[in-house]
């Protein structure tokens, strides 16, 4: 993780502020900071979405390309994630320097949406075992400001939702040789329903106490975070604990009655 | 039009987002004094470039944001650019890193890098020559064209990629590919190095106008 450095006296300074619940910038603990969310950004794509949470900044790109489908799911289309760390976000990322941050989100995006339910990949289907639309999403990390998975989760939510996937329709031969049309008009496209993709929460441990959304800062002092996925309806699909300390069992339960 | 976020700390870092001319934007640079001794010069600074575009920036998905030739080549143009317009003599032993971010490609991806590293540079307080302004330009149909976009770049005609540094009107860069006629060269080369010039008096005034918001905000 992209991480500052930070000085003993800066970091008691942060963990007792949060024990009394005052933040650094004025919140509480299980305050969020201003989030801003615009899609439609980039018009060569068929779905994109930017989210600026603080100084974390993510362009999602969604690009929905016809392949064939995979061999042990012949009626379903499926979703590829790809992460790319700009090196505008830190200099560590120059190069080859973000790869390993970057597989990290990917897995975590792929264990999310390994969920049935998430999204309904029938229907990305056209031809059972022949054609099927693939959902290619791009996520560029342009800034690095702290609390990268929430803000990487509602931007993939997001692109999704603004994703359109164009109509089209299978003729079939008298030789039986199948070909695909595509609509002529350009606003006959298919919507997806995002309403079951899960956003992700990240809870860090700091001191005894746990924050919601932390800055980079409160990152650098947290031994260890708890990242929940939660959809609209309260389930949860996925957890994953991050970070080098321990967390006590008791305390990962404290964690999830805070979301 | 462009707009500048508050500068974190101007003396040593500088962030800045520029939209270069819709809808083909750029998001450039970071600067940083890092000591690095491997590969430090004695006598100036090192221009660190990395040019990279975004997987859906194209029509066609692109497989690998940066390392693939093309990038290449483009951050070796980027670093030689610079290296001619940045006072590198007054930071010996110093890095002066250049990212350049493609979002969106819709033709001139190399000349609005040049814009909006050129920008950046100016943001973050590094000393150039003068401002470097690039502008492509093709002939098609017996006609000289200025910032050809991504349709008129895929027709196959001869397109120049220029860099001026205005005021002296000295090239930092000029690339040409395809083939054209040299009777016609003269007017391509002219028809670019307006359009660098038109660019500069854009850049120019923007920055004008970013001093003197930036002072007023900061009082008298």
């Amino acid at each position: 993780m992209a991480s500052v450095v930070l000085s003993e006296a800066e970091k008691v300074y942060i963990v007792h502020g949060i024990q009394e619940d005052l933040r650094v910038d004025g919140r509480g603990c299980e305050d969020y900071r201003c989030i801003e969310v615009e899609t439609d950004v980039v018009s060569n794509t068929s779905g994109s979405a930017r989210v600026k949470l603080g100084h974390t900044d993510i362009l999602v790109g969604v690009k929905a390309e016809m392949g064939t489908p995979k061999l042990e799911n012949p009626n379903e289309g499926y979703l590829e994630f790809f992460v790319d760390c700009s090196a505008n976000a830190t200099p560590e990322f120059e190069g080859r320097g973000g790869e390993e941050l970057a597989t990290e989100i990917v897995n975590t995006l792929y264990r999310i949406f390994s969920n049935e339910s998430t999204i309904d990949v029938k229907s990305l289907c056209i031809n059972p075992r022949e054609h099927c639309w693939v959902l290619y999403v791009d996520v560029l990390l342009l800034e690095c400001g702290g609390n990268l998975f929430d803000a990487i989760s509602i931007a993939v939510k997001a692109a999704l939702f603004n994703t359109r996937i164009p109509k089209v329709r299978v003729l079939e031969d008298e030789e039986g040789s199948k070909e695909i049309e595509l609509s002529d008009d350009p606003f006959d496209c298919i919507r997806l329903n995002v309403d079951n993709v899960p956003c992700i929460i990240t809870l860090s441990k700091i001191g005894c106490r746990h924050v919601v959304d932390a800055t980079l800062q409160e990152e650098a002092c947290s031994l260890a975070s708890l990242l929940l996925s939660v959809t609209s309806r309260g389930t949860l699909t996925c957890m994953k604990k991050l970070g080098n300390g321990s967390l006590d069992p008791e305390s990962i339960f404290e964690m999830m009655e805070v979301r | 039009s462009p707009h500048f976020p508050p500068l974190e700390n101007p003396g040593v870092r500088a962030l800045q987002r520029q939209v270069a001319c819709e809808p083909h934007r750029v998001t450039p640079v970071c600067w940083q004094m890092r000591g690095s001794r491997s590969k430090a010069l004695h006598d100036r600074a090192l221009v660190n470039c990395q040019y990279s575009m975004a997987t859906f920036s194209t029509g066609e998905r692109k497989r690998r944001p940066h390392g693939d030739r093309k990038s290449s080549e483009m951050t070796l143009h980027l670093k030689q650019t610079f290296e001619a317009a940045i006072l590198t003599q007054l930071y010996p032993r110093s890095q002066i890193d250049i990212y350049v971010q493609i979002l969106q490609a819709d033709g001139g991806n190399y000349c609005a890098c040049v814009n909006a590293a050129t920008l950046a540079t100016i943001d973050a307080g590094i000393p150039m020559r003068d401002y470097v302004c690039a502008s492509s330009a093709g002939f098609i149909e017996d006609t000289p064209l200025a910032d050809l976009n991504y349709v008129e770049e895929a027709a196959g005609g001869p397109q120049v990629a220029l860099a001026l540094l205005p005021k002296s009107d000295q090239i930092a860069l000029l690339e040409m590919n395809s083939r054209l006629h040299e009777d016609h060269l003269e007017q391509v080369i002219e028809a670019a190095s307006k359009a660098c010039k038109d660019v500069y008096a854009v850049l120019d005034q923007v920055v004008r106008d970013h001093v003197h918001e930036v002072t007023t905000l900061l009082g008298e």
